[in-house]
């Protein structure tokens, strides 16, 4: 038997935290590529110390719902899950290349993967991002797009993730320009407009769920809202371009592709999972789409 | 009771060469024909047809074992749990916190599963009774809604809708913590199977099973406080200065079943016990949880300063009053006080009518201090 661990933050406060963690879990459930499938948190239960003990399956995929590598993946999530052997240098990454590192733990084998946001399958979520946002499954000709993270005030890969997502795209040549910005540091999400000659200008960012950040801060720094409580327009006019405000990443039905493609890659039998994820979930944005288009801007 | 394809599934089982041993069931094939052992007799030399007889006739053993070697799982905290919402034989000890029933052997066990048995796990109410071919049916609901039509309450199928449930209390606000006792009543999971209903559980209350199951076995790998506050590192790294006495005092806000439904077994360390009550509920709480480290943050920097002898002028209701609100915030009663309770010290005119008296009024802000007392030493 095996078993899925998705290992991603939660909140003492905010109960939409965990949202989009259930949705990719349960995703993964309706495609039954593994016998058993957990969310784990740090803040909410089952907490990352007590969800091994749940499983029967002796093989266990541990997918950090991450953007980086960094404290969470390297320290908190190996340490609670009581990975003894764990050592950072198992994943033999300068930042952004962590695959995964086989330990044992509670008498189980245990397949430590590297964070979602890091994974090269996640170029394709922050596209697919940009398409439902637009309602364009074409979306990238006269337009921009800003991949947008924290910067490296509280974690230096972070913003290697941001970079490292925005490089792909752009290399591509689907969109007329690319960026990575940032919140605290340069090139600051604030001066979005400065940075882009498109009118049109997707707003991804490389977030694993919605929070202060995505539904306050970033959109009151653009100037989409004077107050985020009012809510903001998709797309909304800034200084003369149109900004299509995606919220964070995370919540995309595809993010279940990346975690299946992280255990994947560690050995996991998941058959032709991956495929149908990526159908299903192609149904599901639509669906969405359809609902938020009616929502925006309320 | 039709026990005709369990009779079948058994006789089929030990001619494969298997023995059979299940709730005092005890069967086997040999060279002289089959052995068959029950509580109420012993038989040896039955010839197939024999056998078959003396099964039929003792049909609840048959399809008891039937039942149980469908759910599987030998050794498992799955398996266990089952039984032991059926009162059947569990391995290990009792634990602590129960009153547990003894356990009921297959004939009473299942004159009791034909009206229902019932076990409580924290604020779930868990129903098992008999199909007609010697299955077990469940009914999962809120304790409060004993008795309760299945018609009268939201029903549920998917186990995973329990975490939708699990999100908000009566009045709305967010439960971080799953076993808080402020699970919201109204809704059944009417008919789950055996796998749904531990895994529906596993969302109301995670790991709860486990731990216990670990408990009974005498395995709990309990963390005391001091192990787990030194462990943590970043943010909460401080949390293991925080002195000794804060910890009862802790454990005492937080963990106390009026706060917290699983029983706290972990101590300050292994030889120093703290002193509030762990609670009497049936699953274990093994380490400290996220929020109580949360919270321990927050005391272990309050705790880092010193204290002062402080000069207040209050009259002694007003004293009185003082402690009549840290009470009613400290249940949780303030919304309850109606606004024309004046005689309640926590109603909101009696609050304000003392901030604006002894707390420097509406404007004091929220640094406190200015306006209330001053400083002796
Ligand atoms: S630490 Fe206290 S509050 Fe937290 S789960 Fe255990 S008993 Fe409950």
């Amino acid at each position: 038997m095996q078993a899925l661990v998705i290992a991603a933050h939660g909140s003492h406060l905010n109960p939409g935290a965990a949202r989009p963690t259930y949705a990719h879990a349960d995703t993964v459930r309706d495609t039954g590529a593994f016998d058993e499938v957990r969310e784990a948190f740090w803040k909410e239960e089952p907490h990352f110390r007590e969800v091994i003990r749940t499983l029967e399956s002796d093989e266990v995929y541990v997918v950090p719902l991450f953007i980086s590598e960094g404290y969470f993946t390297e320290q908190v999530i190996p340490r609670e899950l009581r990975l003894s052997e764990w050592d950072p240098d198992r994943w033999d990454s300068e930042g952004t290349d962590a695959d995964w590192a086989t330990l044992e733990a509670e008498g189980k084998t245990i397949h430590y993967c590297g964070p979602v946001g890091t994974h090269d399958a996640m170029t394709d979520v922050i596209v697919r991002r940009a398409e439902s946002v637009t309602d364009d499954p074409d979306v990238g000709k006269g337009v921009g797009l800003a991949v947008v993270g924290h910067g490296t005030e509280r974690n230096e890969n972070s913003a290697k993730a941001v970079e490292y997502h925005a490089d792909r795209i752009r290399n591509r040549g689907r969109f007329d320009e690319v960026e990575a910005l940032f919140m605290d540091e340069e090139p600051e999400v604030d001066d979005v407009t400065d940075y882009f000659e498109s009118d049109d200008v997707v707003v991804v960012p490389l977030f694993v769920a919605d929070g202060y950040h995505t539904q306050e801060d970033i959109p009151e720094d653009m100037g989409l809202t004077e107050d985020y409580r009012e809510g903001w327009e998709v797309p909304a006019e800034v200084e003369e371009h149109r900004i299509w405000y995606a919220g964070a990443v995370g919540t995309e039905a595809l993010m279940a592709e990346v975690i299946l493609e992280r255990a994947a890659d560690a050995g996991a039998d998941i058959e032709n999972a991956i495929d149908r994820v990526k159908r299903a979930t192609a149904e599901m944005a639509d669906a969405d789409d359809r609902g938020s288009r009616a929502e925006a801007g309320d | 009771m039709n026990a005709e394809r369990a009779v079948e599934a058994l006789v089929e089982r030990v001619d494969g060469g298997e023995t059979v041993d299940c709730d005092g069931l005890s069967v086997e094939a040999g060279p002289e024909g089959y052995r068959l052992e029950l509580p109420e007799l012993e038989r040896t030399g039955l010839s197939t047809e024999e056998l078959r007889r003396t099964l039929s006739a003792f049909g609840e053993y048959a399809t008891n074992w039937r039942y149980w070697d469908r759910v599987g799982g030998a050794g498992t905290a799955r398996r266990a749990f089952l039984r032991w919402c059926e009162r059947a034989p569990v391995p290990g000890e009792a634990t602590p916190g129960e009153s547990d029933p003894e356990p009921l052997a297959v004939p009473d066990r299942y004159d009791a599963l034909a009206e229902g048995i019932d076990r409580e796990w924290g604020q779930l109410l868990l129903t098992t009774t008999l199909a007609e071919n010697g299955d077990r049916r469940y009914d999962l609901r809120h304790v409060e809604d004993a008795g309760a039509a299945v018609e009268d309450l939201d029903t549920y199928d998917e186990p995973r809708e329990a975490r939708e449930l699990t999100t908000f209390d009566e009045d709305g606000r967010y439960r971080p913590l799953k076993t808080a006792p402020t699970l919201v009543p109204g809704w059944v999971f009417p008919s789950p199977s055996a796998t749904e209903l531990v895994s529906a559980v596993g969302f109301f209350y995670p790991a709860t099973v486990e731990n216990w199951h670990r408990e009974r076995e005498g395995e709990l790998d309990v963390d005391h406080w001091i192990d787990t506050a030194e462990r943590q590192t970043g943010i909460y790294d401080v949390i293991d200065e925080l002195p000794r006495e804060a910890v009862d005092w802790m454990a005492e806000a937080c963990c106390v079943d009026s706060q917290c439904l699983r029983r706290r077994e972990w101590e300050y360390d292994s030889e120093d016990p703290i002193d509030a009550p762990g609670g009497e509920g049936p699953f274990p709480c093994r380490e400290p949880c996220s929020l109580v480290i949360a919270a321990a943050r927050s005391w272990a920097i309050d705790e880092s300063e010193e204290s002062h002898t402080w000069e207040v002028e209050l009259t002694r209701g007003e004293r009185n009053q003082i402690e009549e609100i840290v009470d009613a915030v400290a249940e949780g009663r303030t919304e309850e006080i109606r606004e024309a309770d004046v005689g309640e010290g926590a109603n909101r005119y009696r609050a304000r009518y003392l901030r604006a008296k002894r707390f420097g009024g509406e404007d004091d802000g929220d640094e406190g201090g200015e306006g209330f007392g001053d400083l002796v030493e």
